[in-house]
């Protein structure tokens, strides 16, 4: 059982690390993106580890689908960066105010 | 024949006032007359059968209201009051309304006029004729109205506005107190008809009710709210500043009201409850003192008096305070008979100052006339005849009432009451008020020296016959009625009143009036005379002249005081409406409508909730990290939420309110 809670402990302590790095990241939008990457991996590791304790199929199609999502949605996210980049000649975080409430 | 009484005058004032366009203004008058004539024709058989005959008549015409125990008909009475009032109203109306068809001859609203009167003499028709309150306050509601149209009839000018408004509002007043009466009635007797509530009076004697710890006497609580209805209407001391302003109407409209109709109203009304007043002895005093004070009052007011007119009014004030205090003496029928008689001799008193008026071209100061008599002979005799007879001079009606209800407050001699004597010096101090500014009024008018322009004297015309008729007809009944009437009203044991007035054994003093010394019945009198000669001396000789160098500094103050009306319409200016009508500005109107209700409201509302949009709107500050932060604080909250119950801590729901109120401040 001391094992499950470890990897528990991993895949949990790996998605809150991820999101501190989202938002107490004040500058860079790659850290941003590399954060959100690893908060899709925390997640299908997770869904892993308990397909294999709960021994059932479905954890690992949906870790394979994740990882499909992730790729893609990680291309489009570095696509938009780079037009940003392009438009902005910047890619800090804190500058993008234009639309305020 | 008796609801044509009452009907013919409604119906002339809607054809004349709806109809007018097309009758015109002769048509108008003439038919609008016609129908009031003719009502005092059928009145006049009402007298003779119900007065001299002794039949009562009581017409039920429908139902009115009808819900539980309250039951109100339309119904109309037709007791020896009723037809005494009812000759008092339409004779003086139906003369009225003949004078001013010339009098008002060349105003561009004669229609409208004439239906005004007409009206006027329809709802005090069926206040003398209602038989029960709710009627009767019908009435006297439609009389304060036709008062007001009257009043303001020449609604272009500001003062006629001001007045009519006056006239209104204090008479609201006194209809508020009459509405109180109306209901403790109710409560009392469970029924507002006269028939059900004067019967079972005398069962009510020692009936009292216990409110806010104090023990209160049924009847006379009724009896006070029923006279403060009397002292709004008849313009007794402390409501009586509509009075004088009511001057502002056209002169026939003056008669009219302070004549006939309007300020008997409320005398009419006491004399009505004279079956439930006897049983209060504490509200006859209050009639008795209020009665003497109003007399005393507005006598000596009336001295000072510059307008025509605001003589005549404050002599009708002081008359109206006699009959208050002859009732409030239990003489119920001397005061109708004093009213009877005051409506000829203020008519004809008041249409004659109409016709001298009319005779200089609208001036209506006294001291700008003088010497009218060689031109207005005809209506300075009658003037004089009116005059002679409201000063009480013998053997002219006023003589017979006013006189005899001085006698009543003699005895006093006998039953050793001190507001008797108290109302006796002022009543009789207010007879030679009387007599001295009647007198000093024909002095001013027709005998001194003229004041009047040349121009002006040049145009002095004596009215034509339309305008002296009626004149003639109201001196003949300023001579001759207090005689001939005097058997029926007030003779020893006539039984024209048959039972609608009521005077209790005790408080009968009716008798030992007649039996008072010699000098004691002189004394009134002697009075008269004495004002009359004072007024004669100051007019005639030189001796004013005296008065004004030798007196002028220790009276001018006192004359001044009389002048401006004892400072009361200033007084209540001051103490009572201004401080109101700033209250009605300042506190309900700014404090609270513009102020409390409106912020804790509407317009409250709204500032807080666009300032509280603004400050949710600024959350969205377009900074990435600021809405992930958001999405991640919204995330953990919601799961707070969803495993509020199922994890292993409950939060406290008022943390969780502080928390979100917080949030708001981030």
């Amino acid at each position: 059982m001391i094992s499950f809670f470890n990897y528990m402990n991993v895949s949990i302590s790996l998605f809150l690390v991820s999101i501190l790095g989202i938002f107490l990241n004040q500058r860079n939008i790659l850290i941003m993106l590399m954060s959100l990457e690893m908060m899709f991996l925390s997640v299908s590791f997770n869904l892993i580890f308990l397909s294999i304790h709960l021994d059932d199929i479905v954890g690992q199609i949906f870790s394979l689908l994740i990882l499909t999502v992730a790729a893609s949605e990680s291309s489009i996210g570095l696509a938009i960066l780079v037009i940003y980049y392009r438009i902005r000649n910047t890619i800090a975080v804190e500058l993008t105010n234009l639309m305020k409430g | 024949m008796y609801l044509t009484i009452l009907f013919l005058p409604l119906i002339g004032s809607l054809i004349s006032g709806f109809g007018g366009r097309w009758l015109g203004c002769w048509g108008s008058s003439l038919y609008s007359t016609l129908c009031v004539f003719f009502s005092f024709l059928l009145s006049l058989g009402a007298f003779y059968e119900v007065g001299l005959c002794g039949i009562s008549y009581h017409v039920i015409l429908s139902s009115w209201l009808e819900s539980g125990i309250l039951k109100i008909n339309w119904g109309f009475l037709f007791d020896s009051i009723t037809v005494t009032m009812l000759i008092v109203v339409t004779s003086v109306s139906s003369l009225v309304h003949l004078y001013s068809i010339k009098y008002m001859e060349t105003d561009p609203h004669v229609p409208r006029f004439m239906a005004y009167l007409e009206i006027f003499t329809f709802f005090m028709l069926i206040l003398v004729t209602a038989d029960n309150l709710l009627q009767m306050f019908l009435g006297w509601e439609g009389v304060g109205l036709a008062s007001y149209l009257l009043i303001n009839f020449w609604f272009t000018r500001l003062a006629a506005n001001q007045s009519a408004i006056k006239a209104l509002v204090v008479n609201r007043i006194g209809d508020f107190g009459l509405t109180m009466g109306i209901l403790l009635i109710f409560w009392t007797f469970q029924s507002i008809e006269y028939s059900v509530i004067f019967p079972i009076a005398p069962l009510f004697e020692n009936f009292s009710f216990s409110f806010m710890g104090a023990n209160v006497h049924c009847i006379t609580l009724i009896g006070l709210f029923l006279f403060v209805g009397a002292v709004g209407k008849s313009a007794q001391l402390g409501l009586h500043t509509w009075l004088p302003d009511a001057m502002e109407g056209p002169t026939p409209v003056s008669a009219l009201i302070h004549a006939a109709t309007m300020v008997t109203a409320g005398v009419f009304l006491i004399i009505r409850f004279s079956l439930l007043l006897e049983f209060s002895p504490s509200i006859l005093c209050i009639l008795l003192i209020v009665g003497s004070l109003t007399a005393f009052f507005a006598g000596m007011t009336g001295i000072f008096q510059n307008d025509l007119k605001k003589v005549i009014a404050y002599s009708t004030c002081s008359q109206l305070g006699y009959m208050i205090f002859s009732c409030g003496l239990s003489c119920y029928q001397v005061s109708l008979f004093h009213l009877f008689n005051h409506a000829f001799f203020k008519a004809l008193l008041f249409l004659s100052a109409g016709s001298v008026i009319h005779a200089v071209s609208n001036e209506q100061d006294m001291r700008r006339m003088g010497s009218l008599v060689n031109f207005l002979p005809l209506t300075y005799s009658l003037m004089l005849i009116g005059s002679l007879s409201l000063a009480g001079f013998p053997f002219l009606t006023g003589f017979y009432s006013k006189d005899f209800i001085l006698e009543l407050t003699q005895v006093s001699i006998y039953n050793n009451s001190f507001y008797v004597s108290f109302s006796f010096w002022l009543g009789s101090m207010s007879v030679f008020f009387t007599s001295f500014y009647s007198l000093r009024l024909i002095y001013l008018t027709f005998l001194n020296n003229g004041n009047i322009t040349r121009p002006l004297l040049k145009s002095v015309h004596e009215s034509s016959i339309v305008m002296t008729l009626p004149l003639v007809l109201l001196s003949f009944g300023s001579l001759f009625f207090g005689y001939l009437g005097k058997d029926l009203f007030i003779g020893l044991g006539t039984d024209f009143w048959k039972g609608s007035i009521f005077v209790l054994p005790i408080n009968n003093f009716f008798v030992e009036a007649e039996w008072v010394s010699i000098i004691n019945k002189w004394f009134p009198f002697i009075l008269t005379v004495f004002g009359i000669l004072l007024a004669s001396l100051i007019n005639i000789t030189e001796i004013s002249k005296y008065f004004i160098l030798k007196l002028y500094k220790p009276t001018f103050f006192l004359a001044f005081l009389l002048n401006k009306k004892w400072f009361i319409d200033i007084l209540y200016n001051r103490i009572i409406v201004m401080p109101l009508l700033n209250f009605g500005y300042n506190t309900t109107f700014k404090a609270l409508d513009r102020g409390f209700i409106e912020l804790s409201g509407p317009l409250g509302f709204s500032i807080f909730i666009s300032n509280w949009s603004k400050v949710i709107s600024r959350l969205q500050s377009g900074l990435l990290i600021h809405y992930v932060f958001f999405i991640v604080v919204g995330v953990c909250f919601l799961f707070l939420i969803l495993t509020q119950n199922s994890l292993m801590f409950s939060i406290n729901p008022k943390m969780l309110g502080i928390f979100f109120i917080l949030t708001f401040y981030i």
